[in-house]
């Protein structure tokens, strides 16, 4: 016998806001996506190989793993001390804590720019300290890692800490108990319990840094083949109307992009979670 | 006294969260408010209400609540969709809601203005209706929707997810159409979730950057958006003018997240 499920929709219904969700979305998501590559080899696969091959497209690829490899393991660091502090203990202002490492997120990226060039700039306040040491932050490399250091600091921590929070402390404690030291306690019973988050937050944090764009601008200068990192040569090729060299480019971009998502899928797939869901 | 901690590692974890903390976020963050300080209260009144960033600020702020309403609307049907039906292709939609998230400014920028731009993919169908959606405040609205969309999906998600069916149940049992029951029993329990994707996707247009530039065109007292005239200041070498606007959309940002937070424990302590 069919009967009508009360707590369900009319199949008519249900039909058109699936197809309205598949409009939404093939408009807002999968049309931008599908853009970015149909742009690239408008002008054929020869062009968009040149544009990935030429030198100031490559120093830009080698300037933005460089500023990754440095702003992701310490922001990393930065979430296992801080998730373990907000998580196995408390303590007075700890609620305040976590709301300041929420804090870049509410920064646009342009103000986390700002604020090293204030800091650094020649008119900055180390400006002359810096000068007579010869040292050189904004408009180098230094203040292209320190920008991102600033926009990424919060991923790994936000991944981890509702995770561990949901965990508890009870494992930990037996372990204590049978006599564990701190690091092995971590090695061998929290990190286990959260490799998946951590490796979420850490592609998170991967993407964005790779991916920044205002703060880094502000903080770059836009010296060609020594301070453009891959979105600020993008920015350049785009302004020069370059349009096909600017989308070969973004290609990169968009692929890690799509990369991060997969890896995403994956990871709730086989850790039998949803990252969204706690 | 609460008990004596027997996990170790607390003076290694606060003492380094702290000293990092402190250098790369409030340090600067200090000295941003401390320079925008250095000018008193009339420069910072003539700054605030010189027609430039009054400009500004109307263009960014009504971009960015227009955006963030559109969000809210389409991240409902979305998330109702991805949450209550099963169909084909639904772990595809659901992996994709976090592309405005992974995909970086920059790249978003560049593509939409291929898109929307008056010789574009859609830009030329658009302008034949006499629309133009690109280097104007529709291409800002455009670009900020885009970006705010996945933070109202991934907030009534795990909302609605929690639902239990009970509820409903009971209000088809009364009688109650499938209608009546959605506006009268299941949109009450989800509008806090909605405001708190309402202005997670409002505190983050305010401050976007590489998304709208290129789709805005720029033109000061028309087209041009808060974080551009800080960086136009900034390039004229006005810095103390770009640390007070910087710090006004800062005051404002944080004290969304300030609400946002009193909102959440509001809620928290309800349930309890």
């Amino acid at each position: 016998m069919a009967y009508q499920d009360v707590t369900n929709e009319s199949k008519p219904v249900r039909y058109l806001l699936i197809a309205a969700t598949f409009g939404v979305l093939a408009l807002f998501l999968f049309l931008p996506l599908a853009a970015v590559f149909i742009e690239a080899l408008r002008k054929g696969w020869e062009i968009f190989f040149a544009s990935l091959r030429d030198e100031a497209a490559l120093s830009a690829v080698k300037l933005t793993l460089l500023a990754a490899a440095v702003s992701v393991p310490l922001n990393t660091l930065f979430g296992v001390a801080a998730a373990w502090l907000v998580t196995k203990f408390r303590f007075k202002g700890r609620a305040f804590l976590m709301s300041l490492i929420d804090l870049p997120f509410a920064v646009s990226p342009v103000i986390a720019g700002l604020v090293w060039v204030l800091l650094f700039s020649s008119h900055g306040w180390f400006g002359d300290f810096l000068q007579r040491h010869d040292i050189k932050i904004i408009f180098a490399l230094p203040g292209i890692i320190i920008a991102t250091v600033f926009i990424t600091f919060p991923f790994v921590a936000r991944e981890l800490i509702p995770l561990m929070e949901s965990q508890g402390a009870d494992q930990e404690e037996a372990a204590v108990t049978l006599g564990a030291s701190g690091w092995s306690i971590f090695w061998r019973v929290t990190l286990p319990n959260i490799k998946w988050g951590l490796l979420y937050g850490v592609l998170l944090c991967n993407a964005r840094a790779m991916g920044e764009f205002g703060a880094v601008s502000v903080v770059s200068g836009h010296i060609r083949g020594e301070t453009n990192t891959l979105p600020l040569h993008i920015e350049v090729l785009y302004n020069e109307y370059q349009f096909s060299a600017a989308f070969a480019c973004a290609t990169l971009l968009a692929l890690l992009a799509i990369l991060t998502l997969g890896i995403k899928s994956l990871i709730e797939h086989f850790s039998g979670q949803s990252s969204h869901g706690h | 006294m609460s008990k004596r901690r027997v996990i170790p590692g607390f003076g290694l974890s606060l003492g380094f969260s702290l000293v990092y903390l402190s250098l790369i976020i409030l340090i600067p963050l200090s000295a941003l408010f401390l320079k925008a300080a250095g000018l008193g209260w009339r420069e910072w009144w003539n700054l605030l209400t010189s027609e430039r960033v009054f400009a500004a600020a109307k263009l960014t702020f009504g971009a960015s609540a227009c955006a963030a309403a559109t969000s809210t609307v389409l991240g409902l049907l979305v998330t109702w969709v991805l949450v209550r039906y099963r169909f084909t292709g639904r772990r595809l939609l659901d992996a994709m809601i976090d592309l405005p998230f992974a995909l970086p400014t920059a790249v978003a920028g560049i593509t939409l203005t291929a898109i929307y731009a008056p010789n574009g993919w859609l830009g030329e169908p658009l302008a034949k209706m006499g629309i133009k959606a690109a280097y104007n405040s529709i291409g800002v609205y455009i670009a900020l929707t885009f970006i705010g969309f996945p933070f109202v999906v991934r907030t009534l998600q795990p909302v609605l997810e929690d639902f239990t069916k009970d509820t409903e149940e009971a209000a088809a049992t009364l009688g109650a159409g499938r209608w009546v029951t959605f506006w009268r029993v299941i949109f009450p329990m989800m509008v806090p979730a909605l405001i708190t994707g309402f202005t997670l996707a409002f505190a983050r247009a305010i401050g976007e950057y590489g998304s709208v530039i290129f789709i805005s065109g720029n033109l000061p007292m028309k087209t041009e958006i808060l974080p551009l005239l800080i960086v136009s200041q900034l390039e004229q070498y006005n810095v103390p003018a770009a640390a007070v606007i910087a710090s006004a959309m800062l005051i404002v940002s944080f004290t969304l997240l300030f609400l946002i937070n009193l909102l959440q424990r509001w809620l928290d302590w309800h349930k309890k």
